[in-house]
């Protein structure tokens, strides 16, 4: 493990460099490190610290507090589907439900076969083509329960 | 001559499929040896007919939509590049009656222009707001903002050139431009709109705002939900920088404005001002006490113009025309155009961009259609998760920032939420006290605190125990949480709660209690 850890600081070292001379770098290396690696290890948190001059206590504050910041890998896909008002009102909960379902899996979990991890999203601005939902950054309007079955599929493929 | 045919490669219709249809259109292009090309525009805002596909003939913009993969062979078939005859035309585009109804002043070119072509954005009228503003002083540019009486599209209303003339006046080795991109109200998408259709009015904007207060240095705090608005922001600013709209000597005035996109995290509290600063500055995202108003000590203390996506992206406009001509438009302290956004259930949900003053039920009944699922309207949520719901009775109230304070509720960031009449509204309720306490940041108790006690309570009423005594309590709490939190999170939660409580308090009675069977 203290390997594998090794490397995780290695690889989000250039990530700390490009960042740390500019403004409020922090945030930058989260979403940076979030992109490279789809969460952000806990492991990396301690070279940040150094890096930014932060206590730990203060950088893992900021991580927790983002709902983005994921702390442990996702599944190989990761699909967000909005719960907000607009996607309530034409029947999103129950798409939601149904996507649970089909896909073995309830909100803030990732499949046991780590095919895919569910999450909610409060809003993707797509509220006059609702309801939505995020496969992967592709985004999905007029969700209904022939789109859930096709997302299925796809995440199993 | 080469036929353009526009696809919108805005994130609602490629939602709903314009990416295929756009392949589709070039495979059909290629394999006839046509001699056209494909512009990837913006949205017009006419979501129930995306993918809207549009071409250019001598009458103007023709229309189709909505447009499957499927229809595509079909429309070349009929000749469409020339306007021809189809069963998806919609005729010319200006004079659908949805788009023919607005006023867009801020909405001018999106859904025309290539969002990311600088030349096309001159060529509908662009960056003549900012050489005007580099022809006055700083104290004029404000003076036409504050005569257009511009005020925060945010949700707040406050006066934006009030705002401005502050940072003015306050010395500092560094100010800040600040663009509150963090649009995360359900209901509304007129931010990521703009921002993927027409990203250069809000950069224009912004570099106005700079000379105007002498701040150097702009962001854009954008929600990490909005991926293609973020493509078309950094596309938009590379293109302004290379031309000279943006750097150390902007076209050629010797004034010096830069700016850059950056992420938040999937936290809403961020689109609140002060909880922005510090998620910029590498913190968490936590509201500050005010005073210091951010104009005074803002982004790493400077004073900082902080301001929403719309009320940045209306100030080229009123540059470009005069303030007069802004103020003209509107009602009472409500002046201009506001992006109003008919989403949720409703048949013709898009951006309706016009004056203030057309009533709830014109935008909803008349405008929007009534509801998509064809059921009567029974609420709509106006303003986002922080919202009022408002009944029918209420629908003569007129779209005014003061007008829907009067009726309890508020304009927001001009979300308009529409349900039928199979929503539960005291499920409505429970889920603004459950939103309230996912995104609390935690900083003040009423909020923390008070929005899972509401969830607590309002599980207790449905649970029928004690109904009488949860309302009470509910409505105490909701009192507590408007007049003590910190921000309008846990100080606006209880606009959904007490709105659905009174408007609809058939909701929240005890349900008939259950005999036991025989």
């Amino acid at each position: 493990m203290q390997h594998a850890s090794t490397d995780l600081v290695s690889a989000v070292t250039p990530i700390i460099e490009r960042w740390k001379g500019e403004e409020g770098p922090l945030l930058p290396i989260l979403n940076s490190i979030l992109r490279e690696f789809g969460y952000v290890p806990r492991e990396v948190l301690p070279a940040i610290a150094e890096a930014l001059n932060l206590t730990r206590a203060e950088v893992y504050g900021v991580v927790s507090f983002y709902h983005d910041y994921r702390e442990n890998p996702p599944g190989r896909h990761v699909l967000k589907v909005c719960r907000a008002e607009a996607c309530q009102s034409m029947g999103g909960e129950a798409v939601a439900e149904r996507l649970e379902s089909l896909l073995g899996v309830k909100f803030g979990e990732t499949a046991a076969d780590g095919s895919v991890t569910l999450e909610p999203v409060y809003c993707l601005g797509l509220c006059a083509c609702a309801p939505s939902a995020m496969l992967d950054g592709d985004v999905i309007g007029r969700l209904d329960d022939e789109k859930a079955r096709e997302i299925a599929l796809e995440v199993r493929a | 001559m080469t036929a353009s045919i526009y696809i919108p490669r805005d994130s609602g219709a490629l939602a709903v499929g314009a990416e295929k249809v756009a392949r589709a259109i070039a495979r059909e292009i290629d394999a006839r040896g046509l001699d056209a090309r494909i512009v990837r525009n913006g949205s017009r805002g006419l979501y129930w007919l995306e993918p809207v596909v549009e071409v250019e003939t001598e009458a103007g913009r023709i229309a189709y939509g909505p447009v499957r993969p499927s229809d595509v062979a079909s429309l070349f078939d009929g000749d469409f590049l020339s306007g021809g005859d189809h069963p998806l035309s919609l005729g010319k585009t200006e004079e659908i009656p949805f788009l023919a109804r607005q006023t867009r002043l801020t909405f001018a070119r999106c859904g025309i222009t290539d969002p990311v072509a600088l030349r096309d954005y001159e060529a509908h009228g662009g960056l003549k707001g900012l050489r005007n503003a580099l022809s006055q002083t700083p104290l004029q540019i404000i003076e036409q903002v504050t005569e257009s009486g511009l005020r925060g599209r945010g949700g707040a209303g406050f006066p934006t050139g009030i705002k401005w003339k502050t940072v003015h006046d306050t010395p500092a080795d560094q100010k800040y431009i600040v663009c509150n991109a963090d649009e995360g109200d359900s209901g509304t998408f007129a931010d990521r709109m703009i921002m993927e259709g027409d990203p250069f009015v809000l950069i224009e904007g912004m570099a106005i705002a700079g000379i105007a207060t002498g701040a150097t240095k702009g962001y854009i705090y954008l929600r990490s939900e909005y991926p293609h608005a973020h493509n078309a922001l950094n596309e938009a600013i590379a293109v302004a920088r290379e031309a000279g709209v943006l750097g150390g000597n902007i076209l050629g005035s010797g004034h010096a404005f830069d700016m850059e996109v950056r992420l938040g995290a999937g936290a809403y509290v961020c689109g609140e001002e002060t909880a922005l600063l510090d998620s910029l500055e590498g913190k968490r995202g936590q509201v500050r006490a005010k005073p210091p108003l951010p104009a005074h000590e803002g982004l790493f203390g400077r004073p900082t113009v902080i301001n929403n996506v719309i009320s940045l992206a209306s100030v080229p406009i009123i540059l470009d025309r005069g303030g007069a001509y802004y103020r003209d438009f509107g009602m009472g302290r409500s002046r201009g155009t506001i992006p109003i956004q008919i989403a949720g259930n409703v048949k013709h949900g898009g951006l309706f961009e016009t004056a203030f003053g057309l009533t709830l039920g014109e935008i909803v009944d008349e405008i929007g259609g009534g509801t998509a699922s064809g059921r009567p309207v029974r609420a709509v949520q106006v303003g986002g998760p922080l919202g009022a719901y408002f009944p029918r009775a209420l629908f003569d109230t007129p779209f005014d920032y003061e007008a829907f304070a009067e009726k309890e509720g508020l304009v927001g960031h001009a979300g308009v939420v529409v349900f039928d009449d199979t929503v539960d509204m005291l499920a409505q309720a429970r889920f603004a006290m459950e939103f309230c306490g996912i995104e609390s940041c935690g900083k003040c108790t009423p909020c923390r605190v008070g929005s899972t006690r509401g969830v607590e309570v309002l599980d207790r009423l449905k649970d029928n125990v004690e109904p009488q005594r949860q309302i009470e309590i509910v409505t105490d709490l909701c009192n507590t949480m408007k007049f003590g939190s910190l921000c309008a999170l846990g100080g606006f939660a209880p606009y959904p709660v007490m709105s659905a409580l009174k408007h609809f308090p058939e909701d929240f009675r005890p349900a008939p209690v259950r005999q036991a069977a025989e």
